[in-house]
């Protein structure tokens, strides 16, 4: 079937089967590896983009169910050269370790700070309660999105909780 | 909560030990472009899929692929018999034994490979895997070891000549005779029968391979989701009879690995296999569900223990029996010379002289594994284990379980100390640890506070646990895999600019080594560490290693690090004293330069030198500079901490809530504290998940009941309590930075001092023991079968 869509604001098309996943069309048609695989229930989150501006986990959507949708991917997150402040968020905190959920994490986020520019500990802990982190404890995922939010917000990031070195 | 102690020698912009340097690896992964195993598509790649059994014990009577084999767009489906033409039927585990790669007279466990689909498409060749008929006849499933061991069980492996029944191994450590005179002079003797639940290490990528072998050069470049690629690379040799000089195994990023890209799976063997007859790139990658159902696991120890004790608190001698549940293949990834791992370092932070351990291993209908689940084998069942015994010893002498801790601990001038098991501890200062995690938490407060909420019909609970940690395996004497000594390495060289790469054979999952070991040589050489990249993960292009599990990368390829870029430095002098026209006994040494002694402004800096060593070397010097080290540790070393946990249980319902969680961890010198402090946030994460919801269940046919992150329950963010952290800082005296490794402390300790402070809210009804994962339903039936109602 051909399907059509907007992602990362270009215009793209294929030729998938009707059981095409989203995110295999991503990963394979498109070659947007940004979007990861980690479990086949939905649960891990590894595989979240945003489809026409909401967070979305892209294993559990076929490719022709968004036929003419707006997607952005990982990929399509950084604009001319500058890192969404979410992304600066996480290097900044340590919000990250081998990377895996990053990318989902990333964008569950950004979702999540679009809805609420000031969230509490505990709504932030809730927002990203889909997506699965098995290297950081969540805490410095946390911070991550919290220096996101001052930087959104136009305030000055909370301080790291170590001394700030090179 | 980072240290002030140990403030960094060097400056932000060279960025040497103690900095809390960003990392540099985040540049990649925060914008999508990781490279892991699944992103790389080579021209003309294809899919390979697994059948897998659906029954635990079954003799497989007939395998149909006809059905399979008719699939538009399968090229090949492959079974156990194709396998036997190559001798790649069965395959050798890393504890000696042998694996089924494929199988062809039994079935062992839910979820074994029987046979495998490549097709053009992944889609297609999971259809077709499906077509695969096996008919079978049933055995009985044995799920338990107890069960395993009963002289009328069905013998599981059958295949080997020599099996009779479905005892595994035994093993023991210590000495029965001066164990049992301790417990002959013991006036209490302290036991507890508790079973460490099987987990798995479930890191959110799962394992996967491409081979892509050249049939015309007989080049076989595997991509692999690998921890260790040296050692892989080198079974894969042993095993496929393939020239090593010809396999190059590549381990691109990986998303997590805690100890389960260790073993080697039958589906790479097979994809390597399929790759090497077809001629053409096979990839594989698991599923979740496969991931969980057949790769390693963890833990799965059934454990008795018994502390000899004094009235007036003193521990005289402990004897420990275990029953290990092994699956139906032996596959412990672990030192060879050891059955259960270093589980014999059982006798954890205490002085005492006298103890005595003995494991038997059961091969049950369950996935093989074993592996150390971010941990260092079998160390985080041991510390489970005597920390939960001393708070029962502590509850049976009527004394405060810091207390009694405080009366057994090994003292700070006891180190080196030599534990009755054979361990020598490095370094430690356990009381100063808990002492200030008991400052930090309040403990006194939280101990007056129990009754008086008792009293209020609320239940709280302290619990603690001050675990000692045994990492950096070797020596090689005494530490090998498959008789690969456990060395790691190091290759550094300084380039005409000054910049540097480092190359080494251990392999990052997430622990950030393009960021710490660059502060390393940073450190040892003045060269910003900016300036040096640091490659892993490529067996072509980097130094032989024994590769990264159970903490030993900053023990040993770290140490292998600064002691090739100090050699480095010896060799720069050189050249130095050529540059200044000084003699070099005159010349000292300066973060990143050399100057002539009671003269600084005559100096040259190492950028200098590393542009002399290529233009301009001295006459009689080899130019360059450049080297690699070995390195074979002395000796482990042994990070620990002490952990406190505050517990509130709902009387009405068991559901218990983490109100404090703090976490000394002393691991030494640290090369980055931001680092060092998110591994022990996710360490002490992974240590809550297995104590409160985390495990791996099987029903009685041998069904696997936690094949999905729906069943296997990992824990959230929302879940996940708030930890504070705080340090000691008791460098290695034997590492030549005094670092200790801090991957896996958590994980290692952090378990049983959850379950020590829900049994220590029920204590005064009575209860002793709950056993992990503590979920509300076991909370509750603690309660109600000690309160008499």
């Amino acid at each position: 079937m051909e399907v059509s869509m907007t992602v990362n604001g270009r215009e793209v098309s294929g030729d998938v089967e009707p059981r095409t996943l989203l995110v295999h069309f991503l990963r394979e048609d498109q070659r947007l590896t940004g979007t990861h695989v980690g479990c086949e229930t939905g649960y891990c989150g590894a595989c979240t983009i945003h489809l026409d501006g909401k967070a979305v986990k892209s294993c559990t959507i076929l490719a022709v169910q968004v036929d003419g949708a707006n997607i952005m991917t990982i990929e399509g997150l950084a604009s001319n050269g500058n890192l969404h402040p979410v992304q600066e968020g996480f290097w900044e905190r340590h919000g990250l370790q081998c990377g895996f959920c990053t990318p989902g994490m990333i964008m569950a986020a950004v979702s999540l700070l679009e809805d609420n520019a000031n969230p509490t500990e505990d709504e932030i802990r809730h927002g990203i309660e889909g997506n699965l982190c098995r290297c950081t404890g969540y805490h410095n995922i946390v911070r991550a999105v919290e220096y996101a939010g001052a930087k959104m917000r136009g305030e000055e990031p909370p301080p790291p909780d170590w001394e700030e070195g090179s | 909560m980072t240290t002030t102690e140990h403030k960094p020698h060097t400056s932000p912009e060279i960025g040497g030990l103690g900095h809390s340097r960003k990392r540099v690896e985040d540049a990649r992964f925060i914008e999508g472009r990781g490279n892991y195993v699944d992103d790389i598509t080579l021209p003309g790649m294809l899919h390979m899929a697994i059948h897998r059994s659906p029954l635990a014990h079954a003799r497989i009577i007939s395998i149909d692929t006809s059905a399979a084999e008719a699939v538009d767009g399968v090229v090949a489906v492959v079974t156990g018999e194709l396998l036997a033409d190559y001798d790649l039927d069965w395959m050798p585990t890393l504890s000696g034994d042998t694996q089924a790669v494929l199988a062809t007279d039994k079935v062992r466990f839910q979820g074994q490979e029987i046979a495998a689909v490549i097709a053009t498409d992944k889609y297609v060749a999971q259809d077709a895997a499906r077509l695969v008929e096996v008919e079978y006849e049933d055995l009985e499933p044995i799920v338990n070891p107890q069960r395993a061991l009963e002289e009328d069980a069905p013998v599981i492996r059958d295949d080997k000549e020599d099996q009779t029944s479905n005892l595994c191994f035994e093993w023991e450590s210590g000495d029965k005779a001066a164990t049992d005179a301790a417990f002959a002079k013991a006036d209490k003797v302290v036991s507890l029968e508790t079973h460490y639940p099987r987990s798995h290490p479930a890191p959110l990528e799962t394992c996967g391979l491409i081979a892509d072998v050249d049939s015309a050069t007989g080049q076989t470049t595997l991509y692999m989701t690998s921890q260790a690629p040296h050692a892989h690379r080198t079974l894969f040799a042993l095993v496929a009879g393939l020239p090593e000089q010809n396999i190059r195994i590549i381990s691109p990023d990986l998303g997590g690995g805690f100890g389960n890209k260790v073993p080697i799976y039958p589906g790479y063997v097979v994809a390597t296999a399929a790759s090497l007859v077809i001629g053409k790139p096979v990839k594989w990658v698991e599923s979740r569900s496969e991931n969980l159902i057949s790769t390693g696991f963890a833990r799965d120890y059934h454990m008795k223990g018994e502390l000899a004790v004094t009235n007036d608190g003193k521990i005289l001698g402990l004897r420990v029996d275990m029953l290990a549940d092994e699956g139906a293949f032996f596959a412990d990834a672990q030192p060879s010379k050891l059955r259960a791992g270093l589980f014999h370092i059982v006798t954890g932070s205490y002085d005492y002289p006298a103890a005595y351990v003995t494991t038997r291993g059961a091969y049950t209908n369950k996935a093989p594994g074993g592996v150390a689940y971010r941990c260092s084998f079998r160390v985080t069942e041991a510390s489970y284990l005597i920390e939960r015994l001393v708070q029962n010893a502590a509850y049976e002498l009527g004394m405060d379980p810091a207390e009694f801790r405080s009366n057994n601990f090994i003292q700070a001038d006891q180190f080196p100390y030599h534990s009755p098991t054979g361990f020598v501890y490095d370094s430690g200062d356990y009381e100063t640890a808990m002492r200030k995690a008991m400052d930090m938490v309040g403990y006194a407060d939280i101990q007056a506070e129990k009754e008086e909420a008792r009293k209020e019909g609320r239940l709280v609970g302290i619990g603690m646990a001050s675990f000692t940690e045994v990492v950096g395996a070797g020596h090689g004497e005494d530490y090998d895999i498959i008789g690969l000594k456990m060395f790691d390495s190091a290759e550094l060289r300084v380039h005409p600019t000054g910049k540097a790469i480092l190359k080494l054979g251990v392999k990052s999952q997430g622990q950030g080594h393009e960021t710490t070991f660059a502060q390393i040589v940073a450190e040892e050489l003045g060269i910003p560490a900016g300036d040096v990249k640091v490659v892993e993960g490529d067996t072509d292009n980097t130094p032989y290693g024994l590769g990264t599990y159970a903490s030993r990368s900053t023990p040993v390829a770290g140490a292998a690090t600064a002691i090739i870029a100090r050699t480095l430095r010896e060799k720069a002098k050189k050249i130095a004293a050529h540059l200044l026209e000084a003699s070099e006994e005159d010349l000292e040494w300066e973060t990143g330069k050399f100057f002539v002694a009671g003269d600084p402004e005559s100096s040259v800096s190492i950028q200098d030198i590393a542009f002399a060593a290529y233009t301009n070397p001295p006459p009689d010097l080899e130019p360059g500079l450049e080297g690699v080290h070995y390195y074979d540790p002395p000796e482990m070393t042994y990070p620990f901490g002490t952990y406190i946990v505050v517990v509130d249980v709902d009387p009405e319902s068991g559901q218990w809530k983490v109100r404090r969680m703090v976490a000394v961890d002393d691991c030494g010198v640290k090369i980055n504290p931001m680092i060092v402090e998110g591994q022990i946030q996710g360490g002490l994460t992974e240590g809550f998940a297995i104590s409160s919801m985390q495990q791996m269940s099987f029903d009685e046919a041998g069904n696997c009941t936690s094949s999905t992150f729906m069943d296997y329950l990992v824990p959230t963010a929302w879940e996940t309590p708030r930890f504070e952290l705080g340090e000691t800082v008791t460098p290695s005296p034997h590492h030549p930075i005094g670092a200790k490794g801090v991957g896996e402390s958590a994980t290692v300790g952090s378990p049983a001092a959850y379950v020590n402070a829900v049994v220590d809210a029920l204590q005064h009804m009575g209860v002793q023991n709950i056993e992990m994962p503590m979920t509300a339903d076991r909370v509750w039936d603690a309660m109600q079968e000690n309160s008499g109602g």
